[in-house]
C-alpha cells in the first residue's frame, strides 16, 4: 500500500567525513509519506550524523538528497525547515524558562499590527497553543505555564505538535524516548502514531528495539557508518534487529551469559 | 491515555496567587519595604518633600537608564562590563567634538551615538564570533575604553576634564533633549497655588524650588516603556528570551540569535551614551573618570529586578524597580544622616535578600529543580 506513493525524501549513498574520520560511508534511505521509518543503531553508528545531513546541519561529503522527487541541497537548518523537514532534538526541543505559548511560536511568532507597529499577537498564540495541546492530550494550566513545569514526555509532545502545526512534511525525532519513563514513552509513541496518520513521514531514531517495533512501519539499521538493510514490519523479529544493531557476534555471547535479557 | 481529565497531581492555583507570582515580585516587595523603612526613619528629614523626591527620583532615573540596557542584554544571555567606561568615553567624545573641534553640538551628539553604538556592535560581534564569554570580552573593553578616554583627553587638551559644554550647547535643539527640565509651566502654577514651596529670597524669588521634571527622568521613563513593550509585546522580545534561554534551541527554530545579541550590545551602548549626555549637559563638562563602577550598579538593579544572571528570564519593570530601590537607598541614607559607608552594607544585604527571594519565585514559575 505504501509503495504506491513516491518517497517524500530519498537519501542516496550519503557519505560524511570529518577530517580523517568517516562517519558515514554510504547510507541510503527513503521515507514514504505517512510511514514511520525507524532508524536504529548503537551509539557511534552514525545515526546523529545522518539525520543532521537530512536536517541541514551538516552538508554531506558525497551523495544526493531528493526531496519530493527533486534534488536538494541544504546550507542551513533553516533551509530544511522551510522545505518542510522538521527535527525534534532530544534535549533541545524547548526552552524551559519560557512559557509553552512562547516556545510554541518561537521563530514563527504571529503578528498583529497596531498603529503601524507589529506586535506579537499573544491572544492568537495562546488560543492556538491551548487548542493544539488539547489535541495532543496535554492539559495546560494556562498558555503562560513555563515549559520547565512539563514532564520530559510532554515537552517532546509539545515540540512534535509545534513541528506539525508549522507544516512539517517530514518529522525527524532524535531519540525522543531515550530519557523517558514507561508512561511518558507510551504518550510519545501515541503522538507519533497520531502524526503518521495525518500523512506526515516520521523518521524515528532510537536504539530501543521495543520502542521501534511499537510504532515502526519499516526499520533501517545503521552500523559503523553503513546501512545493514531495511526491513518491513512483520518481516523481522526483535532478536534479529538487536543482532543487526550490535553487529551480531558479541551480543550473541553476551546474551548467552545474561540469559537473553538484553 | 486520558484526554481531557485534569491531572490529579497539579494543584489548582488561585488567580490571585497566579497574578502575584511574577518575575518582578521580589522587586515590588523590596520597593515597598524600602519606602516603609525610610518613611519611618527619615520621614521628617525632607526626603519626602518635593525637593527630596526630586533628588532621589533623579538618582534612580540615572540607574534606570543603564539598567534597561543591561536588563535586555542579560535576558539575551550576555553581560556588558564596559558600560561605565562607555559613559566616560561618550562624555569626553561629545565634549571634544563640540568644544575642542567646534562642531555643532547636535552633530557631535549624533557622531557620539554612532561611534558608541559601533563599539557596542564590535564587542557583540566579537562575543558571537569567538564564542568567548561576554564577561571577558567586555572586561577587555572596560580597560580599552577607559584608557582611550584618558589618553585622547590628555593628548588633545592636556586635561582629563573638558568644560565649556554648557556654553556651546546653549540653544542647540538636540542638546536640549538631554539637559534641563520640562513641564516648567505646570510646576510654576503648582508653586503659585501653594502646592509646591517657592523661593522667598534671592534671584529666583517666587519660582518653585523644584522647577520641573528633569529630562533625565523623561529618558528613564521612555526607555523603561520602550524596553518593556519590546520585551513582552513583540516578536523581537520573544527572540531576546529565546537567545538567552537556550541559544542552540533558538537557532534550530530559526531565531537569528547572533543578530539579537549584537543589537542588544548596541542598545546597551545607546543607554550608556544617553546617561553620559545627560550628565555632561547637567554638569556642563565631561570628565574622563565618569561612570566608574556603573556597569555593576546596572547589573545589581537588573538582578534585584528578578532577572536570571545566565539569561532567558527577567523583566524591565523589575529592573526599573531595582533602580528605584538603589536610588532611594543611596539618597535615603544620606537624608537620614547615616554613615555613608553603611550604604554599601545596606546595598549588599538588599542584593542578597532580593536574589534569594527571586530564586524562589523563579523556581515556582519555571519548575526548576
Amino acid at each position: 500500500m505504501l509503495n504506491e506513493h513516491a518517497p517524500i525524501i530519498q537519501m542516496k549513498n550519503i557519505e560524511k567525513h570529518f577530517g580523517a574520520v568517516i562517519a558515514l560511508a554510504g547510507v541510503s534511505l527513503e521515507v514514504m509519506p505517512g510511514e514511520c521509518h525507524c532508524l536504529l543503531g548503537d551509539n557511534g553508528a552514525g545515526k546523529s550524523t545522518f539525520i543532521k545531513t537530512m536536517s541541514g546541519v551538516h552538508k554531506p561529503t558525497k551523495g544526493e538528497i531528493h526531496f519530493e522527487g527533486k534534488p536538494l541541497s541544504f546550507n542551513r537548518p533553516r533551509d530544511a525547515i522551510s522545505a518542510g523537514i522538521a527535527t525534534v532534538y532530544q534535549d533541545l526541543a524547548m526552552i524551559p524558562l519560557m512559557s509553552v505559548s512562547r516556545n510554541f511560536f518561537m521563530g514563527n511568532e504571529p503578528l498583529k499590527r497596531v498603529g503601524g507597529i507589529n506586535f506579537f499577537d499573544h491572544k492568537l498564540a495562546n488560543e492556538i497553543t491551548m487548542a493544539e495541546m488539547k489535541k495532543m492530550g496535554i492539559n495546560l494550566r494556562g498558555p503562560d505555564q513555563a515549559v520547565g513545569t512539563l514532564s520530559g514526555g510532554e515537552r517532546q509532545t509539545v515540540a512534535i505538535a509545534r513541528a506539525v502545526h508549522f507544516g512539517a512534511k517530514v518529522l525527524i525525532l532524535d531519540e525522543p524516548t531515550s530519557a523517558l519513563g514507561v508512561r511518558q514513552t507510551a504518550n510519545v509513541l501515541a503522538t507519533v502514531d497520531r502524526v503518521r496518520k495525518k500523512g506526515i513521514a516520521v523518521v524515528f531514531i532510537t536504539h530501543n528495539v521495543r520502542h521501534a517495533l511499537a510504532v515502526g512501519d519499516r526499520f533501517t539499521v545503521l552500523n559503523r557508518g553503513l546501512t545493514l538493510g531495511t526491513s518491513q514490519r512483520g518481516m523481522i523479529t526483535p532478536e534479529e534487529l538487536q543482532d543487526l544493531m550490535a553487529g551480531g557476534q558479541e551480543l550473541a555471547t553476551l546474551e548467552g551469559s545474561l540469559g537473553g535479557t538484553v | 491515555m486520558s484526554d481531557t481529565a485534569v491531572d490529579e497531581r497539579t494543584k489548582q492555583i488561585s488567580k490571585f496567587r497566579q497574578s502575584l507570582i511574577r518575575p518582578e515580585l521580589g522587586a515590588i516587595v523590596g520597593a515597598v519595604l524600602i519606602f516603609a523603612f525610610f518613611l519611618m526613619i527619615a520621614g521628617d528629614s525632607g526626603m519626602f518633600s518635593p525637593e527630596g523626591i526630586n533628588n532621589w527620583t533623579t538618582v534612580s532615573a540615572q540607574f534606570a537608564i543603564i539598567a534597561v540596557g543591561a536588563c535586555l542584554l542579560m535576558i539575551a544571555g550576555e553581560f556588558d562590563l564596559s558600560v561605565g567606561s562607555m559613559i566616560g568615553f561618550a562624555g569626553i567624545v561629545v565634549a571634544l567634538l563640540s568644544v575642542h573641534l567646534g562642531w555643532p553640538v547636535w552633530m557631535a551628539i549624533i557622531a557620539t551615538f554612532v561611534l558608541c553604538m559601533g563599539i557596542g556592535a564590535l564587542s557583540g560581534w566579537l562575543v558571537v564570533k569567538t564564542g568567548l564569554p561576554s564577561f571577558i570580552v567586555t572586561l577587555a573593553f572596560l580597560y580599552i575604553l577607559r584608557g582611550l578616554t584618558i589618553w585622547i583627553a590628555i593628548i588633545t587638551t592636556r586635561k582629563t576634564i573638558i568644560g565649556g559644554v554648557r556654553d556651546v550647547a546653549e540653544g542647540d535643539w538636540l542638546a536640549s533633549l538631554f539637559g534641563g527640565v520640562v513641564f516648567e509651566g505646570l510646576f510654576q502654577w503648582l508653586g503659585d497655588v501653594g502646592v509646591l514651596a517657592t523661593f522667598t529670597r534671592g534671584t529666583r524669588i517666587g519660582q518653585p524650588t523644584v522647577s520641573g521634571v528633569p529630562m533625565l527622568v523623561i529618558w528613564a521613563i521612555v526607555l523603561i516603556i520602550f524596553g518593556h513593550v519590546l520585551l513582552t509585546k513583540t516578536r523581537f522580545g520573544n527572540w531576546i528570551f529565546a537567545a538567552g534561554g537556550d541559544a542552540q534551541s533558538a537557532l534550530y527554530t530559526g531565531v537569528p540569535v547572533n543578530r539579537v545579541k549584537i543589537l542588544m550590545f548596541m542598545f546597551t551602548a545607546f543607554c550608556a551614551t544617553v546617561f553620559a549626555l545627560c550628565q555632561v549637559m547637567e554638569f556642563g563638562s565631561a570628565a574622563a573618570d565618569r561612570g566608574v563602577l556603573k556597569e555593576f550598579e546596572a547589573i545589581i538593579c537588573v538582578v534585584i529586578g528578578g532577572a536570571l544572571l545566565t539569561g532567558g528570564y527577567g523583566s524591565v519593570i523589575g529592573a526599573a524597580l531595582g533602580a528605584l530601590i538603589f536610588g532611594v537607598v543611596q539618597q535615603g541614607l544620606f537624608f537620614s544622616g547615616a554613615e555613608s559607608s553603611l550604604f554599601r552594607v545596606f546595598l549588599g544585604v538588599i542584593l542578597l535578600f532580593a536574589v534569594i527571594l527571586n530564586t524562589y519565585i523563579r523556581r515556582m514559575i519555571t519548575g526548576e529543580k
